[in-house]
């Protein structure tokens, strides 16, 4: 196999791995202040059919990728109404949202079914532009694949290195104690999960307007589950996050090579491939699981009253 | 929460006061619902009042629409008691959507193999073989759990998202037909289940009702459901007194597993008479969540089941007649569980 191929597969690893970095970070957030966000398929595809729709209407990708954070953030806030306002359980109202999300997102993206855009601008990565187009092309990235890793590094500073990062993780550890101590709970909780929100967001911006650069209905293909075992697999850690996607991507990269090598295996078998892992991290960590897990992930803040 | 939820269905059927309340509280729910899918309809420029009234004219308006509606319950009941039974032990099954797949699959194996058999061996072969797919698919999490490693919730997550794919690799990899690469060839006449009065109501049906008999029987005369609830109470005192916890946060889950086999099997056999590649689509969410808002109790289920057949098989209508993507009735179906799970003040019932 040639050398081309190869880095071929690297990129459209990159590529399809990066919407996938961003979700699992939100999602951290929101699990770290002690809410499982199981809408989160949902939200991606209503995030990705409005920001793809606002980049077609306004020919401005940068326009279409606020608009992504911000429904993400959005939709987020009716999970965040009816799991910390009403107390609703938190993995019935994450999968409500997700059935709304099929919705609204078909409802919002019909127009626009098979239609084009620009996407967002590639950048060659620096120091290659002396090599020859074929592969500058390939290693020509958007602006959200090199803010990646800044961003995972950002979510790490807020929620290790500052005092609002330690409120929302005291919140999610035990509510009724960060309560105690002078904390906001509902607050800290709705801001937590407005932020993941801005994050998954961001992560189908990045595959509607910048990988993919169409919609489809149902696109985001199971990308909102593959977040939420990310999330477990990176123990809550947003560095971790980063080997998470990583291996999603490892994945997506061998199951290219395999094929483009006439290797007979199904694509669908690899396709597991995140999730078994994810399951075989669990069962080798045993007990050890408990220290890395908020303590009150999935339990409702009753409050003082 | 769960426990609120019980009280809650409970005393649903033990005081006629207390029903009509219910009652009201439920219409003028239902009401709110339509307003806002009625905004909806309206904004992307749709009639919102004759699009309700195709909904309940194709539905509630015509023996055969109802008969749809029925034919829509079937998986959502049997998912939903795959979610209800080992609730009451206190394990969270989310893992119905991978069960039913790979019930679904082991049935079509024995379909599949098995063609010359007479359909009065074959169709109960099948029965058994969906139960057993779904047990062995919910044996993973149930035995993790047992012996303390990995919670069920989220390894039945994590299953489920694999199941399809397993499905998958088995329809295109060996038993897709010659014609068409993402279903199997048609079953043969005696792999279907039998079906009613000239309408798609099958067999599926009635062994959903018989189930929901069975579960509510065992749960309230049964030595089983008693220390399956005392499990579910609290398990460490049930432990204490002698239950047999371990074998039985298995049994139970593997049990959950077989019942959401066994929808896969119907679905398959009864519905579709193939297997489809992402046949389900949510199937089993959608039994959890009707698990959910009905308290896992079994008249409760039955009637979730029905207000959410209602709005699925309308659903199809409106794609038909209103020029609407079918996913958009997922709408009008997540309004009406947003308002049961918000459960808004001015519906809230007395403390008792």
């Amino acid at each position: 196999m040639s050398l081309l191929a190869i880095l071929g597969v690297l990129s459209s690893a990159i590529f399809s791995g990066i919407s996938l970095l961003y979700t699992t970070l939100g999602e951290i957030i929101d699990e770290r202040a002690g809410i499982i966000n199981l809408g989160l398929e949902g939200v991606l595809l209503v995030s990705a059919s409005s920001g793809f729709a606002v980049t077609f209407v306004s020919g401005n990708p940068y326009l279409g990728v606020s608009v992504a954070m911000l429904v993400g953030g959005l939709m987020n806030m009716i999970l965040g109404y009816l799991v910390i306002n009403r107390q609703a359980n938190q993995l019935a109202s994450g999968l409500t949202l997700m059935f709304f999300g099929f919705g609204l997102s078909a409802l919002i993206g019909k127009p626009y079914v098979g239609a084009k855009i620009d996407g967002l601008p590639r950048i060659p990565l620096p120091g290659i532009s002396d090599l020859p187009t074929l592969y500058t092309s390939l290693f020509s990235f958007d602006i959200l694949i090199y803010l990646a890793i800044p961003v995972a590094i950002l979510v790490w500073w807020l929620l290790f290195r500052t005092r609002w990062g330690l409120g929302l993780r005291a919140v999610g550890e035990n509510a009724e104690t960060a309560f105690a101590s002078g904390r906001n709970p509902r607050l800290i909780r709705y801001q937590a999960l407005f932020t993941g929100g801005l994050l998954a967001g961001l992560g189908a911006a990045h595959l509607s307007i910048a990988y993919t650069m169409t919609w489809a209905e149902y696109m985001t293909a199971g990308r909102g589950f593959i977040a939420v075992a990310l999330v477990i697999f990176s123990r809550w850690h947003p560095m971790q996050a980063i080997a998470g996607a990583l291996i999603f991507s490892g994945a997506v990269a061998f199951q290219l090579l395999l094929q483009s090598s006439g290797v007979e295996i199904s694509p669908l078998l690899l396709d597991t491939i995140p999730y078994v892992l994810t399951l075989l991290v669990l069962i080798a960590w045993g007990g050890n699981r408990k220290q890395s897990a908020p303590a009150s992930l999935g339990r409702v803040f009753y409050g003082s009253e | 929460m769960s426990q609120r939820a019980d009280t809650y269905t409970r005393s649903l059927f033990s005081s006629p006061k207390i029903l009509n309340n219910v009652v009201v509280r439920y219409l003028l729910m239902i009401l709110l619902v339509f307003v806002f899918f009625g905004l909806i309809l309206l904004i992307s420029g749709k009639d919102p009042i004759q699009s309700y009234k195709d909904i309940f004219t194709s539905t509630l308006g015509s023996a055969y629409g109802f008969s749809e509606i029925i034919v829509a319950m079937i998986p959502m009941l049997i998912t939903a008691l795959a979610v209800a039974f080992p609730w009451r032990a206190g394990l969270i099954n989310i893992g119905g959507e991978g069960q039913l797949y790979i019930g679904a699959a082991f049935a079509t194996w024995g379909a599949l193999t098995f063609q010359d058999l007479p359909a009065w061996i074959l169709l109960p072969l099948m029965m058994l073989l969906g139960m057993l797919g779904g047990a062995l698919w919910a044996f993973i999490p149930g035995y993790l759990k047992a012996i303390g490693l990995v919670n069920e919730t989220i390894t039945t997550l994590l299953l489920n998202s694999v199941a399809p794919k397993i499905v998958g690799f088995l329809i295109f990899g060996f038993w897709h037909s010659a014609m068409d690469t993402v279903k199997t060839a048609n079953f043969v006449p005696a792999a279907l289940l039998p079906t009613f009065f000239g309408t798609r109501i099958h067999l599926g049906f009635i062994i959903a009702l018989v189930l929901l008999a069975l579960f509510w029987f065992v749960m309230k005369y049964t030595r089983w459901g008693l220390e399956m609830r005392a499990i579910g109470g609290n398990p460490q005192a049930a432990r204490r007194n002698g239950i047999p916890l371990k074998g039985y946060l298995i049994v139970v889950m593997c049990i959950g597993g077989a019942i959401a086999g066994l929808a896969g099997m119907s679905q398959v056999s009864g519905f579709y008479g193939v297997l489809l590649l992402n046949f389900s689509m949510g199937l089993g969410f959608m039994g959890f969540l009707i698990s959910w808002l009905a308290g896992g109790q079994p008249i409760g289920i039955l009637l979730m089941s029905f207000v959410v057949a209602i709005i699925t098989t309308g659903g199809n209508l409106l794609q038909l007649t209103r020029d609407l993507p079918y996913a958009v009735i997922n709408i009008l179906l997540a309004f009406t569980l947003f308002i049961v799970l918000a459960r808004p003040k001015f519906f809230e019932r007395k403390k008792t």
